[in-house]
């Protein structure tokens, strides 16, 4: 358990690093207030007011800092986050963007990872005529060392802009703007001194993505990284070289409270579940109705809510109505109960997910355009979720096989299940149909009877017809 | 072993395969994990938020760890992640930990430590003035807004995503560093309806939108794009096959079925949409995605469209500050922000946030039956007298 599946090169920054301490402290505060950057930005530099963290504000000093390296200590343009300010300054003035669209840039052998990016007015802003975007697969729930964080900002700003996400939205560290040139330099880099792949993008694999599960929460109902690690491990091909319809994401959320919006944004999402009972230490729960634990771990500290009520806030609030009190004592009708987590929530330290767990998969989610907006479904209801994890990818892979056969350009899984309906995909892919795949049964009777479901089959004689009816 | 240096570093471009690395995967997290996250690994008992921005995590084992929670603008610079290493390295032993909704948390073993890093946090400034580590997005507040790259990045968007949140912050502030709200409100922003943020779940979504369709490139469209394949991209069939006058092969566009969905200029460069005045913002509310009492959720349009006003969006953010505090004076304790709109019913929303209902907000897409009032258990607001005066129901 928790062993990588390679070896893991240690990195020590001071090894590794380009910058000296001079050069990565090369401006004073003083420099800073007076410094001007090469446009008018009057709109933007408005966005270094009020008390959010101005991202304007923070490019500023960066610029600062290029203006001061030497020539050979960036390689690509040192105004290219002067430019990049100077073009947003433009972009707010014309209300519309300045990239211009496409550009088929990469790594070799890679089809995804990297994402071209050019601007359309690169007279005016010639730092960025280039402005490839990269994709780092990041490591599980986003902990870092510094040694890590500071050798890839290191690597960033030699040759890169400079600017990153940290995060983009599905979890890659986003290095935001270096020249096509850069790339494979930073690919080769990237991978023999930082020990460190890209992630995806196009039509493959994303970058599978996870809650922080077991490293610091008392709800995840299994490993959310290890099998977060091992599916990006185990689907590398299918990551790194399109062979899909369009873009499948995974994500692995540890209980139904979704922190990592699995049921809303993963193609498959797995969140983590009991098929036990909850466990229930009474004592605590005497102690929140008698105001001696503060419930929901403090959430509501801001304000004078009154004393907690457990029958208004818990019991009341139960979606299946599966709780009262006995005898001073919570019961709970653990058979009845849909595991929303809003008890546990309430009362962590009196209520904790049963021991007998794994997770639920749902299918389907996306974003808008076609189809609209789509919220996972239900597929699997409960399944065991244990290393190497051989009966999460037989289900993976039959999805799959049956998407990439019948998949349109550019449809996601779940609008190809609209598209062949859910009692075909259920088919497919060997499983029986249930009521928990469904909110309820269909109002409609234009059922799709297959001519096997029917005695006698669909082909029959006219002439017999017309023997018992007239023209 | 070093970064190179030099333009091509240790890469040869002559020979790009030599002892080429490929398909290794991310660093493996177990390293990554503090000691103290390493030794009580699935073993966690309990949490409480002790205060905004300070959680404590309970063990079995008898530890305690103490996260501290900081806003970030998301977009940032390596200059502002030193930064952020400075401060690892001096309490947290050198490791430091990003949220999926881009927070930056450190991770301490004791109350001390605590105390003197969220005085360092919040002593941290830009020269500008704004914070650089602020401290909250725990609990029943705002947390910090999942976005996407607006005109810093993107080819597609209708809106600004960093600016825009910049601004909705700013006024959310006190939300982000409190807990005063019935429950937690997420916010995100997507800049165009690709969506790539997936605000399509969220308590607040903000929207970038387009409304003029596409212009057609007629000198270049069929030589840069495969026009069978852009006609299959409009979900509404607004595209069709066409001549120029000059006879060459072009595509036309039935404006009245334009639903200005972009899907179209993402599949083809020569129809692009983007357009000072017709992009906007749209404002959806109520969506959810946690299981926790009600099933998760779509966030629902309650504002079709309101300007783009760079760089600060006055209109929006204080529709949005408005939506905020009248839910939060009026839900009850636990309940998100979608739940308590159907439990006062959204004619009951429209009046309480006096947000104006127009006829952009009855859905007229696919499946738009599902939304319709069925019955006639419905409140009576000023919108119903309105329609029974235009009806004749009442003088």
């Amino acid at each position: 358990m928790f062993e990588p599946k390679r070896p893991q090169r240690e990195l020590k920054y001071e090894e590794l690093r380009i910058y000296t301490d001079e050069e990565l402290n090369n401006f004073t505060e003083e420099e800073l207030k007076e410094f001007k950057i090469k446009h008018e930005i009057p709109a933007v530099e408005e966005l270094e007011r009020g008390p959010w963290p101005s991202f304007v504000a923070d490019a500023k000093q960066e610029a600062l800092r290029r203006r001061k390296l030497a020539d050979d200590r960036i390689m690509i343009d040192r105004y290219v986050v002067e430019d990049l300010l100077g073009q947003l300054e433009l972009s707010f003035k014309d209300g519309e963007t300045h990239w211009k669209h496409g550009g088929i840039v990469g790594v070799f052998g890679y089809g995804g990872g990297v994402i071209g990016r050019y601007s359309d007015v690169p007279e005016k802003f010639p730092g960025i005529a280039h402005f490839h975007t990269i994709r780092v697969n990041q490591p599980a729930s986003k902990f870092y060392k510094t040694d890590f964080l500071r050798a890839l900002c290191d690597l960033w700003e030699y040759r890169g802009s400079g600017l990153v996400n940290m995060h983009g939205s599905t979890g890659d560290i986003i290095l935001l703007g270096t020249t096509t040139e850069q790339l494979e330099p930073i690919f080769y880099d990237m991978t023999h001194e930082l020990d460190q792949d890209l992630g995806g993008s196009g039509s493959n694999l994303r970058t599978p993505s996870c809650c922080i599960g077991k490293a610091r929460c008392e709800w995840a109902c299994y490993d959310t990284q290890e099998m977060c690690y091992e599916m990006t491990m185990h689907y590398q091909d299918e990551l790194h070289r399109p062979a899909f319809p369009y873009k499948f994401k995974f994500k692995f959320d540890g209980c139904p409270n979704c922190c990592v919006a699995s049921i809303a944004r993963a193609d498959i999402a797995f969140i983590g579940t009991w098929r036990d009972d909850i466990r229930i230490d009474q004592e605590a729960v005497k102690a929140y109705i008698a105001g001696d634990i503060v419930p929901r771990g403090g959430a509501h500290r801001g304000r004078d809510w009154g004393k907690f009520d457990i029958q208004k806030e818990v019991i009341d609030l139960c979606p299946s109505q599966c709780m009262w009190m006995e005898d001073g004592k919570l019961m709970i009708d653990n058979k009845e109960c849909v595991r929303c987590m809003h008890c546990i929530n309430v009362m962590p330290q009196a209520l904790r997910p049963g021991t007998d767990t794994g997770v639920s998969i749902l299918v389907g989610a996306k974003a808008p355009i076609l189809e609209g907006a789509q919220i996972s479904q239900v597929i699997v209801p409960f399944m065991k979720a244990e290393p190497p994890y051989d009966n999460v990818k037989e289900v993976i892979e039959k999805i799959w096989e049956f998407w990439m056969e019948e998949g349109k350009n550019r449809e996601r899984v779940g609008e190809l299940i609209q598209r062949v309906g859910l009692p075909k995909f259920l088919e497919v892919i060997g499983l029986p149909p249930a009521p928990q795949m469904i909110k309820a049964p269909r109002a409609n009777p234009y059922i799709f009877w297959k001519e096997e479901d029917v005695p006698g089959g669909f082909t029959r004689d006219i002439k017999e017809f017309r023997a018992r009816h007239k023209r | 072993m070093a970064l190179s240096t030099g333009k091509y570093g240790k890469f040869d471009p002559q020979n790009p395969t030599k002892d080429r690395i490929t398909d290794i995967g991310p660093r493996h997290y177990w390293e990554f994990f503090p000691p103290s996250i390493q030794k009580n690994y699935g073993k966690w008992l309990y949490h409480e938020i002790l205060e905004p921005g300070v959680l404590v995590h309970v063990s079995e084992t008898g530890d305690k760890v103490y996260t501290v929670r900081c806003g970030s603008p998301r977009l940032m610079t390596v200059q502002h992640v030193r930064e952020i290493c400075d401060i690892a390295d001096k309490y947290c032993d050198g490791y430091v930990r990003f949220t999926t909704r881009n927070n930056i948390e450190f991770i301490v073993d004791s109350l001390e430590k605590v105390e003197a890093l969220k005085k360092d946090l919040w002593s941290r400034k830009f020269v500008s003035g704004s914070y650089k580590f602020p401290i909250g997005g725990t609990g029943a507040g705002v947390t910090n807004i999942v976005h996407t790259q607006g005109y810093v990045h993107c080819h597609t968007p209708a809106t600004d995503a960093s600016s825009l949140v910049k601004a909705v912050m700013d006024e959310l502030f006190d939300y982000f560093t409190g807990m005063t709200l019935p429950a937690k409100v997420r916010v995100a922003v997507a800049c165009c309806l690709n969506m790539c943020g997936a605000v399509h779940c969220s308590d607040i979504a903000l929207l970038g939108i387009h409304r003029k369709p596409p212009i057609v490139d007629h000198e270049v469209i069929d030589q840069v794009c495969e026009l069978p394949l852009v006609i299959s991209s409009c979900p509404l069939g607004a595209i069709s096959p066409d001549k120029t006058e000059e006879g060459r092969r072009t595509l036309k566009i039935k404006v009245e079925r334009c639903m200005f969905c972009g899907n179209c200029y993402t599949m083809c460069p020569a129809l692009p949409i983007a357009d000072k005045e017709g992009d906007g913002v749209a404002i959806l509310v109520g969506g959810k995605l946690s299981n926790a009492i009600s099933e998760p959720k779509f966030s629902k349009v309650v504002v079709a469209y309101l300007p783009n006003n760079f760089p600060r969006f006055p209109e929006v953010v204080q529709t949005v500050k408005k939506i905020v505090e009248v839910y939060a004076a009026d839900a009850r304790k636990h309940e998100r922000l979608g739940d308590w709109a159907e439990r006062i019913g959204w004619e009951k929303f429209f009046e309480k946030t006096g947000i104006p209902f127009t006829e952009h907000l009855i859905d007229d897409y696919r499946l738009a039956y599902d939304t319709f009032r069925t019955s006639t258990q419905f409140k009576f607001t000023e919108a119903a007298w309105n329609v029974c005066r235009a009806a004749g129901g009442i003088d």
